[in-house]
């Protein structure tokens, strides 16, 4: 145990006051509509069908797009940590573009590339495939914004696995497809999960895209807001309840799941 | 069997220059030199994990320097951490036999756990084996693969004093079983006690190739004197003196008394110069060591002068300018050489 002289511990109480402060100020507004919530409110909204539907479709359509999307973002993430190329640098900045540019700002340049004018939206409508106002462009407005997470996660992971494991591997016989599914993914594997889970976490819980692309079928995070512009906070804030406790309740499980992969 | 010739490899802050040796079928090649000198490149570039500039290495008669890593069969064995850590030490042995899409994969992994004495540890993580364990295992691995030369990264560096004569013991079995070994190390009594031919790395280029012998007691420049830094060597027998915690070392004739833990059997002594006391006359004292014998050569050394004296075996003992004087050395005189047996350094 480190003895703390009497300065030291004077510090030590000055930043646990400041660090308190902060987590304060992250739970109250959360605890805040927990408590405007009481009441039945809350059990009104998930009864409603239009409240279930929009917290399932969240869900599962940011899954859909995690899960698709991480078969281009894996690799990426592999050769990033792994290769050196010309302009890497330059990727690597492009692959943080989405978390820093206005996610409304993201929205409109999703709907662009998607419009039935444009050449995906040409190409996709060809297969009798909708963008616009359709859940799959939800999907794309959600990995546009979540993305990054992930590549930035399984590139961080990739990187912490010893090159010498794969080189050991390789001289072992197996192939670099063996190779890389064998030792470089298991031992990412923690990190790709991680980012697995932020990229599904940060897709279920995006408006801003979303509400460009497409204003229906609602996702949770824009019938909340519809609820707050029609009806006011009184009738918005039961629905935030839900989705938050779903949200928290998937965000602790899947925590519990990694630490124990 | 191996063969490299002319091999130049640049990467960066190491470079090798126009390497050049090979080793036969059975051989026991140490290549020795400090760190950073870019021994580990050359295993690499062995192996086919680095892609050299410009020379050819030759394996069991082909031209591999342009072929794949998966197909040239050569195991690598790394100072440390050489296990898949997410795998047990069985699925670790295993997997260059899955990697080949072998059969009867446990008869096979017990066979070469058996051999590097881990088959009772095949359930076991890697993070749960001592470091000798690790390294054995790591050795099953190499066997399980069917690779018959081992190319070895200094893999004694990171064990105990008891690990490591232990894994020398395997390592020196399994040379004797038929596999070839590559392994480079900065430890000069790692080289001695292993090697049949050794090769000094100095600047990215190997400077030397003979025996042990060879090399310690003639060493060809002044760089690699000085980093094997001891001339007195010989291999031998020892065993017990009875009634005494001496015990005798025999080589080629002498009989030399020396203080060791190790037991009776094949060992390596060597003497350092500046141990070995010289005199006109056979002197009483605690040296348990006393020849008589003839200087057959004077050599200047950095500091004070290097004797060299035929006791029956040539010993090296490093006196003053000033001792030289007093006691009138010359070439051709016969003096009395002592040392105690506790300054004899024994290997096993």
């Amino acid at each position: 145990m480190i003895s703390f002289s009497r300065e030291q511990s004077a510090l030590g109480l000055v930043f646990a006051f400041l660090g308190g402060a902060l987590l304060l100020f992250i739970i109250a507004p959360i605890a805040g509509i927990y408590w405007d919530s009481m009441g039945g409110s809350m059990i009104e909204a998930i009864r409603s069908e239009e409240v279930r539907d929009s917290i399932w479709l969240s869900l599962w359509i940011s899954m859909a797009g995690t899960l698709l999307f991480s078969f281009l973002a894996i690799p990426l993430a592999y050769l990033l940590a792994r290769r050196s190329f010309p302009l890497k640098g330059v990727v690597n900045g492009i692959i943080d573009i989405p978390i820093i540019i206005p996610h409304s700002a993201a929205g409109i340049a999703v709907l662009g590339v998607l419009t039935r004018g444009s050449l995906a939206g040409r190409a996709a409508s060809a297969f009798g495939l909708k963008f616009v106002g359709s859940p799959a462009g939800i999907m794309v407005a959600m990995a546009f914004v979540s993305i990054p997470f992930l590549i930035n996660a399984a590139r961080d992971g990739f990187a912490a696995v010893p090159e010498r494991l794969e080189k050991i591997a390789l001289t072992l016989g197996a192939s670099p497809a063996r190779m890389f599914f064998t030792v470089a993914l298991p031992l990412a594997w923690r990190s790709v999960l991680s980012g697995l889970i932020l990229m599904w976490a940060r897709g279920m819980s995006e408006f801003g895209a979303v509400v460009i692309v497409a204003y229906n079928p609602k996702t949770a995070p824009v019938l909340i807001y519809e609820r707050f512009t029609s009806f006011g906070l009184k009738y918005s804030t039961p629905v935030a309840a839900l989705f938050v406790t779903v949200c928290l309740l998937i965000f602790v499980g899947l925590r519990i799941v990694k630490r124990k992969v | 069997m191996l063969a490299i010739e002319d091999l130049s490899l640049h990467i960066s802050g190491f470079q090798l220059r126009n390497i050049r040796f090979s080793v036969e079928r059975g051989d026991y090649f140490v290549i020795l030199g400090a760190s950073g000198v870019g021994k580990t490149l050359l295993l690499e570039a062995i192996a086919g994990l680095r892609s050299p500039q410009s020379g050819k290495i030759h394996l069991r008669g082909r031209d591999i320097t342009t072929e794949r890593v998966q197909t040239r069969n050569l195991s690598i064995v790394y100072q440390d951490g050489g296990l898949f850590p997410h795998l047990s030490v069985h699925d670790n042995i295993a997997y260059p036999l899955k990697s080949r899409g072998c059969k009867e994969l446990d008869g096979k992994v017990n066979h070469a756990a058996l051999q590097t004495g881990i088959a009772d540890k095949l359930s076991r993580r890697p993070d749960s084996l001592s470091g000798g364990e690790y390294q054995r295992a790591t050795l099953a691995r190499c066997l399980a693969a069917d690779s018959d030369i081992f190319l070895l990264d200094e893999p004694l560096s990171s064990l105990d004093a008891k690990s490591k004569i232990e894994l020398r013991a395997l390592l020196r079995k399994l040379n004797r079983g038929g596999i070839t070994m590559v392994h480079v190390t900065h430890d000069y009594e790692e080289a001695v006690s292993l090697a049949t031919k050794i090769g000094i790395m100095e600047n990215g280029a190997l400077v030397h190739v003979a025996s042990p012998a060879e090399i310690f007691r003639h060493p060809k420049s002044e760089f690699i004197a000085s980093f094997v830094g001891i001339k007195n060597y010989f291999r031998g027998t020892i065993r017990a003196v009875s009634g005494s915690d001496l015990k005798e070392f025999c080589s080629n004739g002498i009989k030399i008394y020396c203080l060791t833990e190790i037991p009776a059997g094949e060992v390596f002594l060597m003497i350092g110069p500046g141990d070995i006391m010289v005199s006109n006359e056979a002197e009483a004292g605690s040296a348990r060591n006393r020849f008589r014998g003839v200087i057959r050569d004077m050599i200047p050394a950095k500091l004070g002068m290097d004797l060299i004296v035929d006791v029956g075996v040539e010993l090296v003992a490093t006196i003053s300018s000033d001792a030289r004087k007093s006691l009138n050395l010359e070439i051709g005189k016969e003096i009395w050489v002592s040392f105690k047996a506790s300054s004899c350094r024994v290997y096993a």
